[in-house]
C-alpha cells in the first residue's frame, strides 16, 4: 500500500512538474504575477511528493518489503539498518529516486529562499528547473521505476554489493548528488537570464550561493569517495582516474571556475557572457557524469545493472539541455554587453588565467574519459586509458595555476601592481625554499621533482595565510589594530582563505603520498617480522569471526617502533552471506607522518599469508585539504553580503538591457 | 594597454593555453594508453612483446599455481587459444578459477605474460564487459550467468 503511494506520489510529482514548466513561463512572457507566483507552491509540492516517493521506498528497505522487485534485488532482511537504509541508493532506480529529490529540494530552496529574486526571473529558474524535473522524472517512471511489484515475492532478496556496506560509502552519494544537482540552479539561472535577454551584477550575487553550495557538497562528497577507495579496496590507493571518479571531477573543476568568474561578475561587471556559458558546461558536465554512470557504457561498481533503453534516454535527456542551453546562448548571447575593462596584469586577469586553466583541465579530463568509448564505438578496438595519460595531461596544466593562486587576490582590480605582489609573497617564497631544502635534507628516494612539488603545495598554503595577513596588517600595524581588522574581516575572506590554505594541503599529500610511499608485497607465517618505515610488524595469527552478515578472518598484527609497542591492526577477509562475495578490510594505523596500511591476501600452502604493506606518508592530508576547503566553503556561504536579503539595493545594479 | 592590445592577450594566452594542453594530449595518447586484447588477439595479431597491454578472459580452471612467495601463476584463456601469465602480488577478492579476468602487463619474449596488475571485475554471476563481448565475437556461447547485457563489476 506504501509502495503504491510512493508510486503515486511521483506521478503525480510529474504533474505538478510540467505545470511548474509552464505556468510560470507563461506568466513571464506575459507579465501576469499570478501566473508566475504559481511557481513557488508547485515547487514546494514537487519536493514533498518526490519526498514520499522517496521515504516510500525506504520504508520498503527498512521493512525488508521483498515483493518488491527494486528490494529484493538489492537488500537482504540480515543486512544491518544503516544498509538496508543507504541500500535505497545502492542501486540504479533508488539512486535516480535519490536523483530527483535533491533536483526538487534545489528548487524548492530557491523557492523558498529566493524572495529577492525579481518575479519574472525567479519564475524562469523555477520553471527551467522544473524541466529538468521533468524529463529524470519520466526518465524515472518509463525506464527505472523503484516500485515495480514482484509475484511471487522471493523469501529473501540478493542483498547489496557487499563492497558497498560501508559507513562512507552510505553517505558519499547523497553528498556527491547534492554537489552534481546543485549545480542545476547555476544551470537554470543562466537560461533564464538567456531568455530575460538581461543579466547583470545582481545576478552573479543570486547565483554565487547556490553554486557555492553545490561545490561545497560536491568536494565532500569526491573526498569520501576516495577516502573509502583508499580503505575499503585494498589498493592503499586514492584516486584512479577511474571514468566514474572522472564524472564527478569534470563538475567540479568547472564549478570552480564558475565561481570564480561569477566572483569577477558579482564585483566588477566582466566576463559576463563567459559566466553564462560556464554556467551551462558545468550542469552539463554533470548531465555528462549522469550519463557515464547511469546509462552502462563502462563498468564499474557504480553501474548497477544495464539496459540500452536507459543509456539512450539519458543521452536524449543530455542532448536535450546541452544542445538547448547552448544553442539559447548562441542567440542570445551577442545581445549582452561585454562589461568592465581590466589589464592583463590584474585580479580579473588572475581569474582569468584560472578559469582558462581550468577548464582545459577539464578538457583533458573529459578527453581521456570519452576517447576510449568513443574509440571502442567507431574501430572497435579497446583501449584503457589510465593514470599515466593524466599525469601526462592534467598535471601539467595545474602546475601554472598553483603558482598563480596565491599571486591573484594580492592583485588589486583593474590594474594590478605585480612587483608588489611578489614583495608581499615573500613569506610564502621563503616557506618553499624552506620546504625544498627540508624535503631533499629528509628524503633521498623518490624522484627529484617531488621536493619542488611538496614546495609548490607549502607555497599556496603559505601564499593563502600571507594575503589574509597582509588583508589584517599583520606587521604594519599594532596588535589591537589587527585583532580589529581580523574580526571585520568578511566571513568571505576568511572562505578564500581556508579554501586555498585547503588546496595546498591536498597538493602537499598528494606529491608526499605519490612519491615516498613504501609498499611491500610478501608472505608471511605467524611470528614473522616486517620491518616498514621504521615500524616493526609482527603476524601472530589469523582468527575466524562471524558479523552480522559475513564471516572475517582476522589477521593480527602487532605493529611497535623502537621496541614499544603501539597498537595491534588486524585487516581482514570478509565472506558475505548474500551475495556470496568477500571483501578485503584494511588494517591501517594513521599518525601525522603518514598511514601503515596492511592487507592480507591468500593463504599460502604451508600456513603462510601474502601479506601487502604500505606507509603512505602524509597521505591524510588529502582528505583533511578538501575536509578544510569545505568549511571555508561554508564560511563564504555565511558571510552576512550572501545571507541578508535584497543584495540588489545595497548597490546600484548596472542592468544592461539586450538591445 | 589599448583595448586591441588587452583583447590580443587574452587571445593569446587562450589559444596558448589550449594549444599546449592539445600537444600534451596527443602525446600522452600516443604514449600512455593501453590496448585490450584476448590471448586469440595476441596469438593472431602478433602483438610485440615488451609492449605494455591489457589481457582478458577467463582464468582457466585448474591452472593457478600458487608458489611458496607471493608469485602466481595461472592461464588466461578464451576457449580458443591461452596464454600463461605470472603476477606477484595479492590477488584481488573475486579473482576465481573459471571466471573473468583483466590482467594488465607485458607479453615476454617466451610467450609468458607478466602481469604487473590483475582485476577481476566481476561477482558471481557476471564477467567484464570487455571480455563477455569479445568472447562473444569469437563465436564462445556464454551461458545465461555471463550475458554480457547483465554486467556488475568493481570500480578497479
Amino acid at each position: 500500500m506504501i509502495v503504491e503511494l510512493g508510486h503515486f506520489a511521483l506521478i503525480l510529482a510529474l504533474l505538478v512538474a510540467v505545470v511548474q514548466v509552464v505556468i510560470p513561463a507563461i506568466g513571464a512572457s506575459i507579465k501576469d504575477e499570478r501566473m508566475m507566483r504559481v511557481a513557488d507552491p508547485a515547487a514546494v509540492s514537487q519536493l514533498f511528493l518526490t519526498a514520499i516517493a522517496f521515504f516510500a521506498l525506504m520504508h520498503a528497505y527498512a521493512t525488508s518489503d521483498f515483493s518488491v522487485l527494486n528490494v529484493a534485488q538489492n537488500s537482504h532482511s540480515t543486512k544491518p539498518m544503516l544498509y538496508k537504509l543507504a541500500g535505497v541508493w545502492g542501486n540504479h532506480e533508488g539512486s535516480m529516486l535519490l536523483w530527483v529529490l535533491i533536483l526538487a529540494l534545489f528548487g524548492a530552496a530557491v523557492a523558498v529562499f529566493g524572495n529577492n529574486l525579481p518575479a519574472s526571473l525567479k519564475a524562469r529558474v523555477l520553471s527551467v528547473q522544473a524541466s529538468i524535473a521533468v524529463a529524470f522524472l519520466l526518465f524515472s517512471l518509463l525506464t527505472s521505476n523503484p516500485f515495480t511489484r514482484l509475484d511471487p515475492a522471493p523469501s529473501d532478496g540478493n542483498g547489496l554489493n557487499p563492497i558497498l556496506q560501508d559507513p562512507a560509502l552510505a553517505f558519499h552519494p547523497p553528498f556527491l548528488y547534492m554537489g552534481y544537482v546543485g549545480f542545476s540552479i547555476a544551470f537554470s539561472f543562466a537560461i533564464a537570464a538567456l531568455i530575460e535577454g538581461r543579466i547583470d551584477a545582481a545576478w552573479a550575487r543570486w547565483v554565487r550561493p547556490w553554486t557555492l553550495a553545490a561545490w561545497m557538497f560536491l568536494t565532500i562528497g569526491i573526498a569520501m569517495g576516495s577516502w573509502w577507495a583508499y580503505y575499503e579496496l585494498g589498493w592503499g590507493g586514492w584516486w584512479f582516474w577511474d571514468p566514474v571518479e572522472n564524472a564527478s571531477f569534470m563538475p567540479w573543476l568547472a564549478g570552480t571556475a564558475l565561481l570564480h568568474s561569477a566572483l569577477v561578475m558579482e564585483k566588477r561587471e566582466a566576463l559576463k557572457i563567459w559566466t553564462v556559458l560556464l554556467a551551462i558546461l558545468t550542469f552539463s558536465l554533470s548531465l555528462m557524469g549522469t550519463f557515464i554512470v547511469r546509462s552502462g557504457v563502462l563498468t564499474s561498481v557504480h553501474s548497477f545493472a544495464v539496459d540500452p533503453a536507459r543509456g539512450v534516454f539519458i543521452l536524449a535527456i543530455l542532448v536535450l539541455f546541452t544542445g538547448g542551453g547552448l544553442a539559447l546562448f548562441a542567440l542570445r548571447a551577442k545581445d549582452m554587453q561585454a562589461g568592465g575593462l581590466f589589464q592583463p596584469i590584474s585580479r580579473e586577469g588572475s581569474l582569468v588565467l584560472n578559469n582558462l586553466l581550468l577548464v582545459t583541465g577539464a578538457a583533458t579530463v573529459l578527453v581521456g574519459t570519452l576517447y576510449p568509448m568513443a574509440l571502442e564505438g567507431l574501430t572497435g578496438e579497446k583501449i584503457s586509458v589510465g593514470p599515466p595519460f593524466f599525469d601526462m595531461t592534467f598535471g601539467p596544466l595545474m602546475i601554472p595555476l598553483l603558482i598563480a593562486l596565491p599571486v591573484g587576490p594580492m592583485l588589486a582590480w583593474k590594474r594590478g601592481d605585480f612587483a608588489g605582489a611578489m614583495q608581499r609573497l615573500a613569506f610564502a617564497f621563503g616557506a618553499a625554499l624552506v620546504a625544498v631544502v627540508a624535503v631533499f635534507a629528509v628524503e633521498h628516494r623518490g624522484p627529484w621533482l617531488a621536493p619542488f612539488g611538496i614546495a609548490l603545495g607549502v607555497y599556496v598554503m603559505a601564499g593563502a595565510i600571507a594575503e589574509w595577513a597582509h588583508r589584517v596588517k599583520v606587521g604594519s600595524a599594532g596588535f589591537d589594530e589587527v585583532v580589529r581588522r581580523a574580526r571585520n574581516l568578511p566571513r568571505s575572506a576568511y572562505g578564500t582563505l581556508l579554501a586555498h590554505f585547503g588546496i595546498g594541503m591536498l597538493v602537499v599529500g598528494i606529491v608526499a603520498t605519490s612519491a615516498y610511499r613504501e609498499e611491500h608485497i610478501l608472505a608471511m607465517k605467524p611470528g614473522e617480522t616486517l620491518a616498514i618505515n621504521g615500524y616493526d610488524v609482527t603476524f601472530n595469527r589469523v582468527e575466524r569471526a562471524r558479523g552480522p552478515n559475513y564471516i572475517d578472518d582476522l589477521a593480527e598484527f602487532d605493529v611497535k617502533r623502537d621496541g614499544q609497542t603501539i597498537t595491534q591492526l588486524t585487516p581482514s577477509k570478509r565472506l558475505y552471506d548474500a551475495p556470496p562475495q568477500s571483501t578485503t578490510e584494511s588494517g591501517i594505523h594513521a599518525s601525522w607522518r603518514g598511514d601503515l596500511y596492511l592487507v592480507i591476501g591468500d593463504a599460502q600452502p604451508g600456513g603462510g599469508y601474502a601479506v601487502r604493506a604500505y606507509f603512505n606518508p602524509l597521505v591524510r592530508f588529502i582528505w583533511l585539504g578538501a575536509l578544510i576547503m569545505f568549511i571555508g566553503g561554508g564560511f563564504s556561504l555565511s558571510d552576512r553580503r550572501l545571507r541578508v536579503g535584497a543584495p540588489a539595493k545595497s548597490r546600484q545594479p548596472i542592468a544592461v538591457p539586450a538591445e | 594597454m589599448t583595448r586591441k592590445q588587452k583583447r590580443a592577450v587574452l587571445i593569446g594566452g587562450g589559444v596558448g593555453t589550449l594549444a599546449v594542453a592539445l600537444i600534451l594530449v596527443l602525446f600522452a595518447l600516443q604514449d600512455s594508453i593501453v590496448f585490450f586484447h584476448t590471448p586469440s588477439d595476441i596469438v593472431e595479431k602478433g602483438v610485440q612483446p615488451g609492449q605494455r597491454i591489457r589481457l582478458g578472459g577467463l582464468v582457466e580452471a585448474g591452472s593457478v599455481v600458487r608458489g611458496q612467495g607471493t608469485t602466481i601463476t595461472f592461464k588466461v584463456t578464451d576457449t580458443l587459444k591461452e596464454i600463461p601469465v605470472s603476477f606477484t602480488g595479492v590477488l584481488p577478492d573475486l579473482f576465481r578459477e573459471g571466471q573473468g579476468v583483466v590482467a594488465e602487463g607485458v607479453l615476454k619474449p617466451d610467450g609468458q605474460f607478466k602481469a604487473d596488475s590483475v582485476l577481476a571485475k566481476h561477482d558471481e554471476n557476471y564477467m567484464p564487459r570487455e571480455v563477455a563481448k569479445s568472447l562473444e565475437s569469437k563465436g564462445v556461447k556464454l551461458g545465461e550467468s555471463a550475458h554480457p547485457g547483465q554486467v556488475k563489476a568493481q570500480m578497479p
